[in-house]
């Protein structure tokens, strides 16, 4: 009996595993994260390596057209605000594919980011190539790079905070206390959190 | 990026069953009370009995949106299956995560325009983080989503549908 429970334990385990890995590619906590050249929506190309001084990214996928997206951006600013002196910026990548979706295209970045007061570059993921190696599926879609001499460490992955409709009722603000943490040289307690988004647009 | 590996199995043994004349009294009864459409609003505790029954029926459950683009588009094509396969012990239940403040500007104008003949559900439960993984380990919360069960066997999918893909999932639980 001892036998067969261990057996079916294992079977579990091994299925298990088997469907992550057929399912699941982009970054899991600890991976290194790609750099990227990107163009923000005034016309210049931003990179990570660009933040000489910077001790992290707060990398956002994000964009104009999903409702959760909106919901967030004031915190999205909030969060920059806070964070940008202390050597956690803000970096937004609107990852959609703009034929698809022509709501997110330069020009609705350009304005939406004047509209809302966008402190941070707004970058267009243009070609769809980094999304997809950060395994992003949706917007907004966070991930906390700390900045190492091995590269830049994925530290947190997922969720602004608990409370997509309403800021003021917000009780667990999981990116806020992942870089408190990074801040203070402390592990990130909750590395990873799930949140409703828009599914990042493809042509297919 | 997700990959989806969708194991296409053709089952066309049900295909020359007869069509029964469908009985659509009660949606109708939810949907169409004259001009006022009745929605029952859940949070996870509530939902979870409705995704999890165990009543010999295949259950096709989508999470969907009306701000949601893709969910839009193949919302369609659960109605076709909810209609062609109802006399087949299959329901189709559509979890709408509309924002409960656009229930009555949004949602409800949409399916009366749209006439949805699904059961039709609001879930409002803003703690994502417990009932996301709670639903299906591998979500990453994108819409739209949908889950087929039918008592123990079940299958999740993040990913959107066309008619074909969807009618061979549904198939696959039918024997």
């Amino acid at each position: 009996m001892k036998t067969l429970k261990l057996l079916a334990a294992l079977v579990c385990f091994v299925s298990l595993t088997a469907f992550t890995i057929t399912t699941d590619s982009g970054y899991e906590v600890g991976d290194v994260a790609t750099d990227f050249s990107l163009e923000n929506i005034d016309g210049k190309m931003v990179s990570l390596s660009d933040y000489k001084s910077a001790k992290g990214f707060i990398v956002i996928f994000t964009c104009n057209t999903c409702p959760y997206a909106v919901a967030y951006e004031d915190r999205i600013v909030a969060l920059d605000k806070k964070y940008a002196a202390k050597g956690y910026p803000v970096i937004a990548i609107m990852p959609n594919d703009t034929d698809v979706k022509p709501g997110d295209n330069m020009e609705a970045m350009k304005a939406r980011a004047k509209a809302k007061g966008f402190t941070f570059p707004y970058l267009m993921d243009k070609g769809q190539k980094i999304y997809p190696q950060y395994g992003a599926t949706k917007t907004p879609h966070v991930y906390i790079l700390e900045k190492t001499t091995d590269g830049n460490i994925v530290k947190y992955i997922g969720a602004i905070d608990d409370n997509y409709q309403d800021a003021t009722a917000v009780k667990t603000k999981y990116v806020e206390n992942a870089v408190d943490a990074l801040l203070a040289g402390e592990e990130v307690a909750q590395k990873t959190t799930r949140a409703i988004g828009c599914s990042i647009k493809t042509k297919s | 990026m997700k990959r989806l590996l969708i194991v296409l199995i053709f089952l066309t043994g049900c295909k020359d069953a007869p069509k029964a004349v469908e009985v659509t009294e009660q949606l109708s009864k939810v949907h169409h009370q004259g001009e006022a459409i009745v929605l029952d609003i859940y949070d996870y505790d509530g939902l979870e009995p409705l995704i999890n029954k165990d009543d010999g029926k295949v259950h096709v459950v989508n999470f969907w949106a009306t701000w949601c683009a893709p969910c839009v588009k193949e919302l369609p094509y659960f109605e076709k299956i909810n209609s062609d396969y109802k006399n087949k012990n299959v329901e189709v239940l559509l979890v709408s995560l509309d924002f409960p403040r656009q229930y009555d500007t949004k949602l409800k104008p949409f399916l009366k325009k749209k006439n949805i003949q699904s059961k039709v559900v609001c879930f409002d439960d803003v703690d994502q983080n417990r009932w996301i993984p709670a639903i299906d380990s591998t979500w990453s919360g994108a819409l739209p989503a949908t889950i087929i069960y039918k008592g123990n066997k079940r299958q999740f999918y993040e990913k959107s549908f066309t008619y074909e893909e969807l009618e061979t999932e549904v198939q696959q639980f039918l024997n």
